[in-house]
């Protein structure tokens, strides 16, 4: 028996059946491999945390491990804009992408969880940040020394900013520049400023990227409207 | 997938299909002749490993696409056979994607958006509707590897001249010296950067992968006059 193969029925029939099996292979995949995803997302921002706490030689094996023994759960809170406490969620789940991302949740809306580690003995706070590049979101963690006044550690990470240009700021060269920076003069909030006139070493000025201006620009407006909120924390 | 075709009177590695491999590395190559995935020759070429990574996705794609398009051959309507090829193009993407940042997360954040982007390279819709779907799938096969082939070695030549002259590496490791200065961590100019070397940022922007894949093209056809056209 011939089939038509250019009737309108089999062309339709063809897409039907083309689109069902496609579809349903691909949700099945998806479906299928997102444990295995959600499991490598909560590696990599564990892997964030222990780096802006200057821990070494963390990779996707030993995180878990590491993080465990640094980072106590029980102490970590989730803050309100006002930097009041949160009672009932849980810090490392808050999704503060998530709540970047969306355009319905107010700015004081949104949730500011904060990571409380100990090294040595020395409590680090740990700040999650996120913001926007030049080309797609931003983020970072900064990790802020027991006296609640000077950056410990940072690090950051972007989703698809411009190789050699933005993408910079993920290289040591630039987080490194927040490590020791203050964040407060007698008890006060302090904006550190991204300059382009090398003045970078100066307290509460970082050194920009050359050609990642908007980038460099990013990191300063989103550690600088995150901190504000964690000081307020810090004050009380 | 061989015992599929019906009765081969010819080898699976006779001259033809030998010639469906070596061809598109060098006098048809898909990038330097018929210019085609230039988009990810721009956008990836900036290390080598990238490139390699990009290129094993680009095969599984190819290849696994043209083996199901050609089998699909007789039975895809004319009237939409590019919707059906651009479908099998995006579900394999798709797939490639999920099962990179399941198993090999490292990987995957590296190539992040690009990997979505294997959608757009021409290559790949042209290999279906060039080949695929005229050819049965043994052949289908080869005609991939080559082209993946002859694309990845344009990428390698290409992100080899890159990372060399824009950041001053080599598969990752800095063979030119250290140019980066940090009294805290005891790092200072050494190599070449010492007597005054610097990276050339414009190296590292795509604009500069149109100069280096002209490059490759230009000494292709020194070498191999035929490619020259007449006109």
């Amino acid at each position: 028996m011939a089939i038509n193969k250019d009737s309108n029925g089999y062309t339709f029939l063809f897409a039907i059946i083309m689109v069902i099996v496609v579809g349903s292979g691909l949700a099945a995949a998806s479906y299928g491999l997102k444990p295995l995803q959600d499991k490598n997302l909560e590696v990599k921002k564990k892997m964030d945390i222990l780096g802006a706490l200057k821990i070494e030689n963390v990779d996707r094996t030993t995180a878990e491990g590491l993080y465990a023994q640094y980072v106590n759960d029980a102490d970590c809170i989730v803050l309100d804009s006002e930097g009041n406490i949160k009672e009932g969620l849980v810090a490392f789940d808050v999704d503060i992408k998530k709540q970047f991302r969306d355009k319905k949740l107010a700015p004081e809306d949104r949730d500011f969880p904060l990571y409380v580690a100990s090294i040595d003995g020395s409590t680090k706070y740990v700040i999650p940040v996120v913001g926007s590049g030049l080309w797609g979101p931003i983020w970072g963690y900064l990790a802020i020394d027991e006296d609640k006044s000077s950056i410990y550690g940072a690090k950051f990470d972007h989703k698809t900013e411009t190789p050699g240009l933005g993408a910079e700021i993920k290289q040591p060269f630039f987080y490194n520049q927040y490590t020791k920076e203050s964040i407060t003069v007698d008890g006060q909030y302090k904006k550190i400023k991204v300059v382009k006139d090398g003045s970078g070493g100066d307290d509460f000025k970082v050194d920009g990227i050359t050609g990642g201006t908007i980038t460099s620009k990013g990191v300063e407006e989103m550690v600088d409207r995150t901190i504000q909120v964690y000081v307020k924390y810090f004050n009380k | 997938m061989s015992e599929k075709i019906k009765a081969p009177k010819e080898p699976l590695f006779s001259k033809k299909n030998k010639r469906l491999v070596t061809e598109p590395l060098d006098d048809n190559n898909p990038v330097t002749l018929q210019v085609l995935g230039i988009c990810s020759a721009l956008a990836i070429t900036v290390s080598i490993e990238q490139a390699l990574i990009m290129t094993g996705a680009v095969f599984f794609v190819l290849g696994l696409g043209n083996v199901i398009i050609s089998l699909l051959r007789n039975a895809i309507p004319s009237r939409i056979r590019i919707i059906v090829q651009l479908v099998v193009v995006a579900a394999l993407v798709i797939i490639v994607n999920e099962v990179l940042k399941a198993y090999m997360p490292g990987p995957a954040e590296k190539l992040s958006v690009f990997v979505g982007l294997i959608i757009t390279n021409c290559i790949i819709m042209g290999r279906f509707e060039a080949f695929a779907m005229a050819n049965k799938p043994w052949p289908s096969f080869l005609d991939a590897v080559g082209n993946t082939l002859g694309y990845g070695m344009v990428l390698v030549i290409v992100s080899v001249i890159r990372e060399i002259f824009g950041s001053g590496k080599f598969f990752g490791f800095p063979i030119l010296g250290n140019n980066i200065v940090d009294p805290e961590a005891n790092l200072e100019l050494t190599g070449l950067y010492s007597i005054g070397y610097m990276n050339n940022n414009f190296i590292i922007l795509a604009p500069f992968a149109l100069f280096a894949v002209a490059l490759v093209i230009w000494v292709q056809r020194a070498r191999n006059k035929s490619l020259i056209e007449e006109h």
